[in-house]
């Protein structure tokens, strides 16, 4: 007779063997090691929770201690690369192959462990894509996340930073998975369940709090006067002639510039209340004074941040938070807000090329994807229409039937020419396709491809991509933008000139911008010092941002 | 350091009376440009002391499209520059002409 | 909060940032409009002899702009450093040109001197050039102050006013500091590298403003006023302590000495800038460095008044 629920045997026989080191769920510190020894075996799938900003540490701390003649050639299978264990885990062979999302602090030397065969390449996802495959073909054996508090049932909390948990657990738990969570601290009544006890199989209190890294924090006494003019580019000639109310900002300075604007320029042009009304966005210190200014009528968010705890607690008209009053975050769903229910995405890249396809791999580092992807491209799968999502779409097929025609979502790249150390923003051949011949893989690391990006705006104008009628045109767009680069002065200035007659390479002085205009005086607020004094003291920006 | 200094024609005066004026500060990605009203009206030079070397194309190029746009004849601009990027340079060349039209 | 520049066309001084401002614009919006007369301007071209030996930029005025000009309708002589270049150090000329201003106001006598100090010491590439100038200097200033002329110091820049900067400031009439000012003469990097991380953890940024910022300044009476980080906020602050300001005899510094030692003797056993905040009476001493401007102007009004008859 067949039999159909070896898994959920399998799964009882490793809970079982966990239970010998547990009070009912609870499992020492310092016994951490040996339950995962107990529960995990050779070549199982692992999603160790390293998240964009949080990190089950502990566990990974706990995992790289194993005995590898127990558990060994794990598959781990996890958004974020970001501690220096998650790679140590491949040194010492307890892991095998590894497939991720974002590698951000250790893009470095995964790239140089990639090259050294230390670690078998699944695949880099966007999260969104990491996400669908937990449920397909990467769904975890055991996953070891990481909570603000538990109770003894094993009803986690996981405070603002809810990130990734709900859908590691979801895969894990219903496909008879483990699920290992490490807590600050074991409570008797958690303040709000986000992740239910019965999904939980062990809890391990942890002598410290997991680590949080204040990721979008962006101190505007950084802000450079070329930031602005790109900044001001951007509201006047893309938010304000499309509407944009519903968007994501990536976490540059320009955008975060853009942020500081709309309370001073923005308001002088009129454009408070018709742009940038809803956000799928990281709680940014950047956006407090334009929530401020009533601005801001809503925001979902993948993560927290650092020191905005009591800000988003005091603003739950703004944000998404529980019935203890604090944000509520969850990445799957923020992602899926971002690719849907946004009509534009607006961020910065390191590397543009000549069909506007961008990067921000080098041939030294592999930083992976992360969101940007998702956010930056257009949703095939959308139907419900909106005024700029349709104004793209006509601007991009204007003989196209008006019923039938896609509309598009608007994909803006923004940056100066040149970025830091004077390096150029536009390249003839991106490093990611280097990066792809050297690694033999079968898919270059773009981040956005070109034929997603609608506009480019440099300090010297804005490319509208959508008006482009050949990759002739959208090449010299681009070339018409690309300042003082290489890129740049190649530029066939006949044909630029035309494009500009038409529209499609727009200058500052054709949005009525005066360059010298660019100034930090018109920032609401030039310092995290005034940042916190529009949040009315309830921003509380970590030390390496104060100086005061 | 690397020194150079580029002439050009003007197609016409620059505007305003201001005998000299200065803008910016020589740091790192910053440079200073003095400006004078010394030269002929239908000519303007630009000396240039940059900590970049080997820049001297992008140069070139940066001054070329300030004099087409501005037309800044009779004004000498004496840069001291800590490597700045060329979009700042175009920035700081402007502001230096915007206050030489300045009454003072 | 409400800063747009399109407020900022019609009022600059109040409305921009001290921190932020270049010397020039500084020196600009903080006299009565159009009065600055520079002398030795940036076409005189008085640059450093020494960078070029060491291959580094030159800056027209090196770093520090000197003249005279009129502060509400009163003649005044200015200086200022511009901490962006170099971070605002003393070198031989940059140093020559603050000693030539003062000796000036030692020979008119009666004309007051303004310092806008922005400096990290003594430039490093000309030390023994900017140390002698330190001494130059802090001797002008005495025979400048002996001869009748206040020198009042503003301090409120990116490079803060360390080093010899310190000693300078040390010497003057009066000074006015903004909460972003730090004065101090070890910097707080000299300090861990010296005597370890222990005593001084210069990346711990809360640690270096309590110590060294200028909240800190005017609560132990060592800055004359604490002022908002505006331009406007300096000038009306330079107006006032120049009417405050009193002459200076061999009784100021006396007094001066029984002020240092009662701070010594009230304060030397303290660690941390908090316990001496806490013995000055400030009810909520751990809250000051996160009070608003006036707010905190109310407290240190209140728990130390400053008496001119010292410095």
């Amino acid at each position: 007779m067949a039999t159909w629920q070896l898994e959920r045997e399998a799964r009882d026989a490793r809970v079982q063997a966990g239970s010998a080191v547990a009070k009912g769920k609870i499992v020492e510190a310092r016994d951490a090691t040996r339950l995962l020894e107990a529960i995990v075996r050779p070549g199982d799938r692992v999603c160790l929770e390293g998240d964009n900003q949080k990190q089950a540490d502990l566990l990974s701390a706990a995992l790289l201690s194993v005995d590898v003649a127990k558990v060994n050639n794990l598959h781990m299978v996890q958004s974020g690369v970001v501690l220096p264990e998650h790679l140590d885990v491949f040194e010492r062979g307890v892991a095998k192959k590894l497939d991720f999302a974002y590698s951000g602090p250790q893009s470095a030397r995964i790239a140089t462990m990639l090259f050294g065969g230390k670690i078998e390449l699944g695949a880099v996802h966007t999260y969104l894509e990491l996400f669908a495959r937990y449920f397909i073909d990467l769904t975890p054996n055991v996953a070891l996340v990481a909570a603000v508090s538990a109770d003894r049932d094993g009803n986690l909390y996981t405070g603002p930073n809810t990130e990734d948990t709900p859908t590691v657990v979801e895969a894990t738990a219903f496909k008879d998975g483990v699920v290992v969570a490490q807590v600050n601290q074991i409570v008797d009544k958690v303040p709000r369940v986000d992740i239910p006890a019965d999904r939980v199989h062990f809890i391990v209190e942890a002598d410290k709090r997991f680590f949080v890294e204040p990721l979008f924090t962006r101190d505007p006494a950084a802000i450079t006067e070329g930031q602005i003019l790109t900044a001001m580019l951007a509201i006047k000639g893309i938010y304000g002639p499309y509407g944009v109310q519903r968007l994501n900002h990536g976490i540059g300075f320009s955008t975060a510039a853009i942020e500081l604007l709309l309370p001073t320029y923005g308001e002088k042009l009129g454009l408070k209340g018709k742009v940038a009304t809803h956000f799928a966005l990281n709680p940014h210190p950047a956006l407090i004074p334009a929530i401020e200014s009533g601005w801001v009528k809503q925001i979902h968010s993948f993560g927290s941040e650092v020191g905005m705890e009591n800000y988003i607690r005091a603003r739950s008209d703004i944000y998404f938070t529980g019935a203890d009053g604090s944000l509520r975050s969850n990445r799957a769903y923020c992602q899926t807000a971002g690719l849907y229910a946004c009509d534009m995405f607006i961020g910065s890249t390191l590397q543009i090329d000549l069909q506007g396809n961008s990067s921000t791999v080098t041939t030294s580092r592999i930083a992976g994807f992360g969101g940007a992807p998702n956010m930056g491209a257009d949703a095939r799968g959308r139907r419900h229409p909106s005024e700029p999502w349709l104004k793209a779409g006509q601007e991009a097929d204007p003989d196209g039937h008006v019923l039938l025609r896609r509309g598009r979502k608007l994909v803006v790249q923004i940056g100066e020419t040149f970025g830091d150390k004077n390096v150029p923003l536009f390249v003839e051949k991106l490093d990611a396709l280097e990066l792809a011949e050297k690694l033999n893989l079968d898919l270059a690391p773009v981040m956005i491809y070109g034929d997603d990006v609608t506009h480019i705006v440099t300090e010297e104008g804005i490319a509208n991509l959508l008006l482009c009628r050949s990759s002739d045109e959208r090449e010299q767009a681009i070339r018409g933008i690309a300042g003082y680069t290489d890129v740049g002065r190649g530029r066939d200035l006949g044909q630029v000139q035309r494009l500009r007659e038409r529209g499609v390479i727009r200058r500052p002085e054709d949005l009525g911008i005066n360059p010298l205009d660019a100034d930090r005086s018109i920032l609401a607020a030039r310092s995290i010092k005034d940042i916190v004094h529009w949040s009315g003291g309830l921003y509380e920006p970590p030390s390496k941002f104060r100086n005061w | 350091m690397e020194d150079f200094s580029l002439r050009h024609d003007a197609r016409q005066p620059a505007g305003g009376a201001r005998k000299m004026a200065i803008v910016g500060v020589v740091a790192s990605g910053n440079l200073e440009v003095l400006v004078e009203r010394v030269v002929p009206e239908r000519e303007c030079l630009v000396e240039i002391r940059t900590t970049a070397e080997g820049f001297g194309a992008v140069w070139n190029a940066v001054v070329a499209d300030f004099v087409d746009r501005y037309s800044p004849g009779g004004l000498k601009f004496s840069i001291n520059d800590g490597g700045a990027r060329p979009d700042t340079v175009s920035l700081r060349l402007a502001q230096a002409v915007r206050l030489m039209e300045v009454e003072q | 909060m409400s800063t747009t520049s399109m407020q900022a066309a019609i009022a600059p001084a109040a409305l921009t940032s001290w921190y932020e401002a270049s010397a020039r614009t500084r020196v600009r919006l903080l006299l009565d409009p159009e009065s600055f007369m520079e002398f030795v301007g940036p076409e005189k071209r008085e640059v450093s002899p020494h960078l070029k030996v060491f291959d580094l930029p030159e800056q027209f005025d090196d770093g520090i702009l000197v003249g005279h000009g009129s502060l509400g309708g009163s003649s005044v002589l200015i200086a200022a450093q511009e901490g962006s270049f170099m971070g605002g150090a003393f070198g031989e000329v940059h140093g020559a040109k603050l000693t030539g201003l003062l000796r000036a106001a030692r020979d008119i006598g009666s004309m007051p001197v303004l310092i806008l100090f922005d400096t990290g010491g003594v430039r490093l590439q000309e030390a023994n050039a900017g140390e002698l100038a330190i001494a130059e200097i802090m001797r002008a200033v005495i025979e400048a102050r002996s001869a009748g002329a206040k020198v009042i110091g503003l301090i409120g820049g990116r490079a803060g006013c360390y080093g010899g900067g310190g000693l300078i400031a040390g010497c003057c009439s009066a000074l006015a500091v903004s909460e972003q000012g730090r004065i101090a003469v070890s910097g707080p990097e000299v300090i861990e590298t010296n005597r370890g991380v222990e005593e001084f953890d210069s990346r711990d940024r809360a640690l270096v403003w309590r110590t060294m910022g200028g909240k800190h300044r005017r609560l132990l009476g060592a800055a004359d006023a604490f002022v908002d980080d505006t331009i406007q906020a300096f000038r009306d602050a330079a107006l006032v302590l120049l009417e405050q300001v009193g002459g200076f005899e061999l009784s100021t510094l006396t007094n001066e000495q029984v002020r240092l030692e009662a701070r010594l003797r009230d304060f030397g056993s303290c660690a941390d800038a908090v316990d001496i905040w806490t013995a000055e009476g400030v009810a909520d001493a751990g809250a000051v460095p996160a009070l608003p401007v006036n707010q905190f102007i109310a407290v240190a009004d209140h728990v130390r008044r400053i008496s001119h008859d010292t410095r």
